[in-house]
């Protein structure tokens, strides 16, 4: 019974690999150690509240987050704000065009808590909300995408790859300047390299070259583009847990139902 | 209800004579709960209640997102992350409602492959098995449409891709394909009535799968000997069978269990694994994605689909005799469709005497090899269509038609299959040594 149960239990697995057969053509991405990876990994707040920090004074100047609600960052296993901070930060960073103001003809307004994060100024620029979820760090083997089985879906890593990955190189194609990239699919990007170490200073002191920066702002966009994992990883640890005493009384119930019948005492 | 001689409901009390002689639905449930199944089924039988509990899953989770789901163009994608984000519990019923559909296509596709290898499609079991590829076609549309309401880049180009698959149906095909959408490209009215029908026919596979229960309690079900219940008397029939109650029932339910965990590991720490990144991106129908994947149930019949080229000589010869009516693309959506109807004519083309595999020594391997074929074509359908793929997509393609069309009939006539045991009690106690002397209590 153990011996087809296990069969079973590869066929299926055979036939749900198909599904992460993505097919991909990017670059080389090498995996890095994050906090959040594994089962029972966990945002590390410092490190978001310095991505956070890394967003607002390099990334925003192009980027949105038009998906992310400024009062998530005073959540529970995320940034960490206090209210009072989410208030200050909203205030101090964002202006958001409100359509009652000024008699109804609407005018700009410090954000408040309430508000999401703004979408990018710039239309070329992709909003980052979803990034880390957008895009997929590793493919393999041959195509299966069995490797996302033990090192995440990669999205984080790309970031921060791509992040890491400038060559120096240019070219101008039509009128725009492209940047050679070792991560980006296809190579060149139009981006310009945005880290060069040193941008950003922390309270604390944290290191700031660009590998740990390209790090923390990895992090920081992979809670923005999931910041209920936490909760998810709860839920299913309780979900799993539960099926297990469930599963197993019925597998005692089946066995001494069945024990009269295949003769069994 | 069931061909195989049982004990059937008797109303005892006033009130239960009262209900029965008006409506006998207390006696239709015991009927159907009760019926005789044969004792000797194994582990692979399974697969059915683990399908009945997805229906009931995606339903009841698919109603509470409809609650915060918006659809429209500019809203929809932003509904799902105000569900992501917002709604209490809402990621985890997404993600539940999301890899919902993945389990349900892993359990149906081990259904049928089940079904395909103890012959369960053969007489008088042809309906049961008819029913099924119906329900099965159902579940293709109803994934296709849910797929494309999040409203991201592979819904948006999924959607655009396989409602082209209809634009290439010689003379009618641009006018269904814009019938189809709304308009003459995916657009709002697309995301509406997709939205519609995604509700609408998940009520028709529960009625299906209704049918699809009737007809095989009427015959009674398979067994992996495929030697059929002893129905002379009723003492001849228990000795073949249990109730359903309680004896499949926990069995079931204790694998919908291992089943439930393993789901529910996937949904907790890995939910994306089964999606595509793409689908992150909103959908923009200026921007075509580097490579348009379908979701990973699809992926065998999409490697059909693209493995008849216009190079293949079988097209370039249909293509002659039709006088170019069908062309590469449309035999292309023949052969995708024809792959799955070929599966449903398997009752008819399987010539053989012997209904389960067990029994057969050569079919035995070329049903193994199908199986491997599924897989090979699930794995090329997500990768690009340059060499060594095509050839690969068509070797496969071609395997999946030759044997529903040439090796099961031929089988049956130069196979000399082994002698299945006389009866389900002979196999039962072949297994479980100590079992016949238990039966004589």
């Amino acid at each position: 019974m153990i011996r087809k149960l296990t069969t079973s239990a590869l066929v299926a697995l055979a036939l749900t690999t198909g599904g992460a057969l993505a097919a991909g053509d990017g670059g080389h991405i090498h995996d890095e150690a994050f906090s959040f990876e594994g089962p029972f990994g966990t945002y590390d707040q410092n490190q978001l509240q310095r991505g956070l920090k890394i967003y607002t004074e390099i990334c925003s100047s192009c980027h949105g987050l038009q998906y992310v609600p400024l009062r998530s960052l005073a959540d529970e296993g995320g940034v960490g704000f206090t209210e009072d901070q989410v208030r200050a930060y909203a205030a101090e960073n964002f202006e958001v065009w409100d359509p009652d103001l000024a008699d109804g003809d609407g005018d700009y307004r410090p954000a408040k808590p309430v508000d999401h994060f703004p979408k990018g100024a710039d239309p070329l620029a992709p909003d980052l909300s979803l990034m880390a979820k957008a895009r997929a760090g590793f493919h393999g083997p041959a195509g299966t995408g069995l490797n996302q089985l033990f090192r995440g879906m990669g999205g984080a890593e790309y970031i921060s790859a791509f992040l890491q990955g400038f060559t120096g190189e240019e070219k101008e194609v039509a009128g725009s300047v492209l940047y050679e990239n070792t991560a980006f699919p296809g190579g060149w990007t139009a981006m310009a390299p945005q880290l060069y170490g040193e941008d950003v200073d922390f309270d604390d002191g944290h290191a700031n070259d660009v590998h740990h920066e390209a790090m923390d702002i990895s992090a920081f966009l992979m809670w923005a583009a999931e910041p209920k994992m936490m909760e998810r990883q709860h839920a299913g640890f309780v979900a799993v847990l539960l099926l297990v005493i469930l599963t197993s009384l019925l597998y005692l119930t089946n066995k001494k139902l069945w024990a009269p019948h295949k003769g069994k005492k | 209800m069931a061909g195989i001689p049982h004990d059937h409901y008797e109303p005892k009390t006033g009130f239960e004579k009262w209900l029965h002689s008006r409506l006998p639905i207390v006696g239709l449930a015991y009927d159907t709960l009760m019926i005789p199944t044969p004792k000797n089924l194994n582990w692979w039988w399974i697969w059915g209640i683990v399908l009945a509990f997805c229906l009931v899953l995606q339903i009841v989770t698919g109603i509470i997102l409809v609650m915060h789901y918006t659809p429209h163009v500019d809203m929809a994608f932003a509904s799902i992350e105000h569900i992501m984000r917002d709604v209490n519990g809402g990621h985890f019923i997404r993600y539940v409602h999301m890899n919902g559909a993945s389990l349900f296509f892993v359990a149906v596709y081990i259904h049928m492959f089940r079904g395909l290898f103890y012959g369960s499609y053969k007489a008088p079991r042809e309906i049961t098995w008819i029913i099924g590829m119906l329900i099965y076609l159902a579940m293709m549309a109803t994934g296709f449409l849910g797929y494309v309401l999040p409203w991201g880049q592979m819904s948006f180009w999924g959607a655009t891709v396989i409602t082209g698959l209809f634009g290439a149906i010689p003379f009618i095909g641009e006018g269904l394909q814009a019938w189809l959408l709304g308009g003459p490209a995916v657009d709002n009215a697309t995301l509406n009535r997709f939205f519609s029908l995604h509700y609408l026919l998940p009520f028709v596979i529960a009625a299906l799968v209704a049918v699809h229960i009737w007809a095989f309690h009427t015959t009674g079900n398979n067994n992996p000997t495929g030697v059929e219940v002893r129905r002379g008397s009723k003492e001849d029939a228990e000795k073949d069978t249990l109730p359903f109650w309680p004896y499949f029932v926990i069995k079931d339910l204790f694998a919908l269990g291992i089943v439930m965990i393993v789901f529910f590991a996937i949904v907790g720490f890995m939910p994306n694994y089964l999606g595509h990144p793409d689908n992150y991106i909103e959908a923009n129908p200026l921007v075509t994605p580097a490579h348009i994947v379908p979701e990973w149930y699809y992926l065998p019949f999409y490697a059909i689909l693209r493995a008849f080229t216009a190079d293949v000589w079988a097209v370039q010869l249909v293509s002659f005799l039709t006088g170019g009516i069908v062309d590469a693309k449309f035999f292309g959506v023949l052969a995708m469709f024809g792959a799955i109807f070929v599966m449903a004519l398997a009752p008819w083309t399987d010539t053989s005497s012997v209904r389960s595999g067990q029994y057969r020594p050569m079919f035995k391997w070329w049903f193994r090899l199908l199986v491997l074929d599924f897989i090979v074509l699930m794995w090329v359908g997500a990768r690009d269509t340059n060499f060594p793929h095509d050839w690969i997509s068509l070797i496969g393609a071609t395997y999946w038609f030759a044997y529903f069309l040439v090796i099961l009939p031929l089988l049956g006539v130069i196979e000399k299959p082994t002698t299945p045991p006389a009866t389900i009690e002979d196999d039962f106690n072949a297994h479980y040594p100590g079992a016949s002397d238990a039966a004589g209590e």
